[in-house]
């Protein structure tokens, strides 16, 4: 009997719960208590047969006597590429530690020399979660695991776990394409960053995201563990259980051949680890026939964005400045220029491209580049006339947006006058609106973007637009601390749910006036010649957006767009953007059926017909792709009013080339996988000391052989014992 | 708590019912036959006192401690009743099944006796209550963690072990007494089994306070040890022949 744990949403086919779940009862009286084992989902010794007891399981009594369990927690988890190992790791059963909360430096002291009873456990306040305290604590043995609780608010000099220089190596500068861009050896991108989440711990580190869960921890701290008067604390002392035992070592290379090996030779195969993979988005603004490809002679316009990030612990990545603000602004450009009404003539076709696995060195990028030179995408390389990409695009300093491009490519004398039009575009197109666009020195490289890609595969005209010149604004770049306060995004107090959806914030007007500017300028550069001043993107739309994927995704809004059967998509808690290794996340999801519904079209069709397009002969029918959404709830009934919606969203696969090709060693595509696991759970609970439990076993062992001795004793003289004197021959015994 | 606490807790518990098993079970087939049974029966009794309990459970309002609290110790109470009901239930067997065997015997005598089969019996009831009462325990035993954290005692574990250690001794001595008293028609031995088996049970409901169950039992373990010892034919004299290794006056009978 499987017991499967969900994670925020995802199964994983072998994480089997081994929390010793029974059905039994609450309260004292041990004559009532089942037997458990501590392995499955429990087993009903006596009242199997009673089938109304089976809705009724929780943790049986003594667990819940001696355990707390921490239920909201974020694991740190070992990635791998295809020449190192990052993460962490915990032992196959776990690993146990004496609590010591870590409030100040000197505080470390305690756990690195002077405590006398390693291993611990450390509870560490955000702020401390620096680079040169992680490096301490990873040569220590006297660490078992951390935990660290996350700072309210974010930590004021800025907090970073990614590369200072993010992607290095696999964007397009190297030694043979200018080398004195490649490696950050012009600009530092992300001076912020301490490089953590790519480091490699030996002992399970866990984000604490509940500040009463942290509250109970240092409660039991302080009752149990806290030195009086400088003398030793005494047991019992409280101590913390971290299980994160990951399956996956080494690098790329070698989980994959022993993954390759498990399924080939094996009944029963066990893979150790799983690429990252998922789906990109892509829509074109004039409809194209995707089973062929378009015409030689025929351009386009990439527009591109990223929808992923990351940050040390998994699946919390929240990607506020990274990615979030750059799609929405992208989906808010998309609406505008649809709602355009001579846009099907247009000479040049448009682009728009959401890249999934971005954060991860390119892997929705550079598949598609990877298909369009293998001609398995309906678009080539030489089709492409122009690229533009919105970088991180939420943090205008005096709303002034810097305009990237690549000097190497510029010195080309076919490329330089076409980033000139560009440019000149972009600029024109940000007259009247409250946007100041401004090309960076020219001589300074692109910042990482999937434009890069690109540039490896073709010399393409392109531009980047960005919030940062040099390096980025964002002081919390793939952080857990990316959320939508580093944005500004703020509401007022005591407004609804429903009030705080089209509540329409600053941001999002900042964000609307880059969207009109892009679009503009996109319809500009697509060959359009009317009056661009009617292009307006809708600022309340993208503030929907924005709360949509920042804040909540189970709106009214996001409700009435999506399939009728896809309960779990939509959530209550905070939206994360990790790409995963189970296909279609609901970051995907989403952003394919909001750009379905921002640049689709209603039509009258029934279910049948919606569902199955084939069925009805129409030539038209093969450029588009067809959705019943489910609309949204009548105000006075509970029902919705379902619909169909033609759009041209397209999914293709974003999963590293390397993997096509089993170049698990490459250097020229991303290789990161993820490893797999069995059990990720935390818990605290009180440990005794070593001396009171050998005297249990030294009195356990004592009271055996002692009456073992008494029995065989009493045996050999029953005969005495057991006989009444004048009894001579009913004798019991 | 480890596996320290685990084999001293496991030893404490079932210790000496190891070696009474040893010594005096294991030998003899029939004897074995009896144990298991007797366990079965006081299974039986659990499971249908627990269905009980667990409909009155079901029936009333969870969130009324006070009532939860009385539908316990009532719960205790029809346990008890049930127990010895089928204790009562099993001495009818057993005395049906000596005369299937003194029939099947060869001399006309039944190769064990009512009071054997009374200690084996109680002994059953013993190891199957020690069970249900102790595995639970041990297998939490065998983590890291010991009992505490909410408040409770850290003795937890070496009370309850104590607890089951007793109880299967009172168990095994109840079973004589049960059964002898049914034998010989003294219904006060009866009363006498039922009235402690009451105290005992009603006793746990002072833990925390492990004095006030640990305590009482321990007595009435040794003043119910002592009568059945009694009743088993037993007297001080014979008690301080054994400890100073003289022969017995009477021949040794086979087969003890």
């Amino acid at each position: 009997m499987l017991c499967e744990l969900t994670r925020l949403g995802l199964r994983r086919p072998d994480s089997i719960s081994r929390s010793a779940l029974a059905c039994g009862w609450p309260g004292a009286g041990h004559l009532f208590v089942l037997v458990t084992e501590p392995s499955g989902c429990g087993l009903l010794f006596i009242l199997n047969f009673v089938s109304f007891s089976s809705g009724f399981c929780w943790a049986n009594s003594v667990e819940r006597k001696i355990y707390i369990p921490l239920n909201k927690t974020a694991p740190c988890v070992r990635l791998l590429n295809a020449t190192h190992q990052i993460g962490c790791q915990s032992s196959m059963s776990g690993d146990t530690g004496v609590i010591h909360v870590v409030e100040k430096e000197q505080d470390l002291k305690w756990v690195l020399t002077d405590g006398p009873h390693p291993p611990y456990m450390v509870l560490l306040e955000g702020e401390l979660f620096t680079r040169e305290l992680m490096l301490q604590l990873k040569g220590s043995s006297r660490i078992s695991g951390l935990a660290v609780a996350i700072s309210k608010p974010s930590p004021a000099q800025g907090f970073s776990p990614g590369l200072k220089c993010p992607n290095d190596g696999f964007g397009v500068y190297s030694n043979n394409y200018g080398p004195q861009y490649a490696h950050c050896n012009w600009t530092v991108w992300n001076p912020l960053g301490n490089g953590l989440a790519y480091e490699d711990f030996n002992f399970p580190i866990f984000l604490l995201e509940d500040a009463n869960e942290t509250q109970v921890i240092k409660q039991c701290y302080q009752d149990h563990n806290l030195p009086q008067n400088g003398s030793v604390p005494e047991y019992p002392l409280c101590a913390m259980q971290l299980f994160a035992h990951m399956h996956a070592v080494t690098n790329t290379v070698t989980c994959m051949r022993r993954s390759s090996l498990q399924t080939a030779f094996s009944l029963n195969p066990e893979e150790v680890c799983d690429a990252l993979s998922d789906y990109n988005v892509w829509s074109t603004l004039k409809p194209i026939n995707t089973s062929s490809k378009i015409d030689p002679m025929d351009e386009v316009i990439i527009v591109a964005t990223r929808i992923d990030s990351h940050s040390f612990f998994w699946n919390v990545a929240p990607g506020a400045e990274s990615a979030v603000a750059s799609f929405v602004t992208h989906l808010a450009a998309a609406e505008a220029l649809h709602k355009v009404p001579d846009v099907q003539k247009l000479p040049r076709n448009i682009m728009f491209t959401f890249f999934q696995g971005e954060t991860f060195d390119y892997i929705g990028s550079s598949r598609m580049v990877y298909d369009m030179q293998m001609d398995k995408f309906p678009i080539r390389l030489d089709n492409i006339h122009s690229f533009l990409e919105l970088s991180q695009v939420a943090l205008r300093n005096s709303s002034v947006l810097w305009v990237h491009t690549d000097p190497v490519s510029r010195r080309n004398e076919s490329i330089q006058p076409q980033v000139k039009t560009l440019v000149e575009a972009l600029i024109n197109s940000s007259m009247g609106a409250n946007v100041t666009l401004q090309e960076v020195s020219q001589s300074q490289p692109l910042p990482p973007s999937s434009f890069q890609r690109f540039l490896r595969a073709k010399q393409i005209p392109g531009v980047v637009l960005a919030d940062h010149r040099t390096s980025f604004q964002n002081r919390y770049y793939q952080s857990m601390y990316d959320t939508a306060e580093n944005i500004l995004m703020k509401y007022p107090e005591g407004l609804s749910p429903e009030e705080t959806l089209d509540y329409v914030t600053d941001t999002a007007k900042s964000l609307a006036e880059v969207a009109t500017v892009v679009a503009r300028a996109l319809y500009q550069l697509a060959g359009g010649t009317g009056n661009t001043s009617a292009i307006q993107a809708d600022p309340r739309m993208v503030s929907r957006m924005l709360y949509g994927f920042l804040i909540k995704t189970n709106n009214s809004w996001f409700q009435s767009i999506i399939k009728q059967d896809l309960k779990g998509l939509l959530g209550d808690e905070l939206p994360q953007h990790y790409i995963a290794v189970t296909t279609l996340v609901n970051t995907t999801q989403l952003v394919q059926y909001v750009l379905a519904n921002l640049t689709g079209t209603v039509v009258n069709f029934t279910k049948e017909e919606c569902l199955n397009p084939e069925k009805t002969p129409n030539p038209e029918k093969e450029m588009y792709v067809y959705t019943w959404v489910q609309g949204s709830r009548d105000p006075n009934s509970t029902s919705r009013v379902p619909f169909c919606v033609q759009s041209t969203v397209h999914l293709t696969k974003a999963a590293s080339p390397a993997f096509e090709l089993k170049q698990w060693g490459s250097t020229e595509y991303s290789t990161w996988t993820e490893s797999r696991w069995k059990d990720i759970r935390a818990r605290i609970f009180l440990v005794a000391s070593k001396e009171l439990e050998i005297i249990t076993l030294v009195v356990g062992i004592a009271i055996l052989i002692l009456s073992l001795l008494a029995t065989y004793f009493i045996n050999a003289k029953a005969h005495v014992l057991f006989s009444s004197p004048g009894d001579g021959g009913a004798v019991a015994y | 708590m480890t596996l320290a606490v685990f084999f001293g807790c496991t030893f404490i518990a079932f210790g000496p019912a190891l070696g009474l098993f040893l010594f005096t079970v294991l030998r003899d087939p029939l004897r074995i036959i009896i144990l298991i049974a007797g366990a079965f029966f006081w299974l039986v009794s659990l499971l249908l006192s627990s269905l009980v309990w667990f409909i009155a459970v079901k029936a009333s309002d969870p969130g009324d401690e006070p009532l939860q609290k009385g539908l316990l110790i009532f719960g205790v109470l029809f346990s008890v009743l049930l127990q010895e009901a089928f204790r009562f239930l099993y001495y009818k067997l057993l005395r049906k099944a000596i005369e299937g065997l003194v029939a099947l015997s060869e001399d006309g005598c039944s190769p064990i006796s009512i009071q054997q089969m009374a200690y084996v019996a109680g002994l059953g009831f013993g190891l199957m209550s020690g069970a249900f009462s102790m595995i639970n325990l041990l297998a939490d035993a065998l983590g890291p963690g010991t009992v505490g954290i909410h408040g409770d005692s850290q003795l937890y574990f070496l009370t309850s072990a104590f607890m089951t250690m007793v109880m299967i001794f009172l168990h095994t001595f109840w079973g004589i007494l049960f059964f002898h008293g049914c034998e010989t028609q003294h219904w006060w031995e009866m009363a006498a089994v039922i009235l402690t088996h009451l105290i005992v049970s009603g006793s746990t409901f002072w833990n925390p306070l492990y004095v006030g169950s640990l305590v009482p039992s321990y007595l009435l373990m040794f003043a119910t040890g002592a009568w059945a010892y009694v009743l088993s034919g037993g007297c001080t004299q014979n008690l301080l022949q054994s400890l100073r290794g003289q022969q017995s006056e009477t021949s040794p009978q086979p087969g003890s």
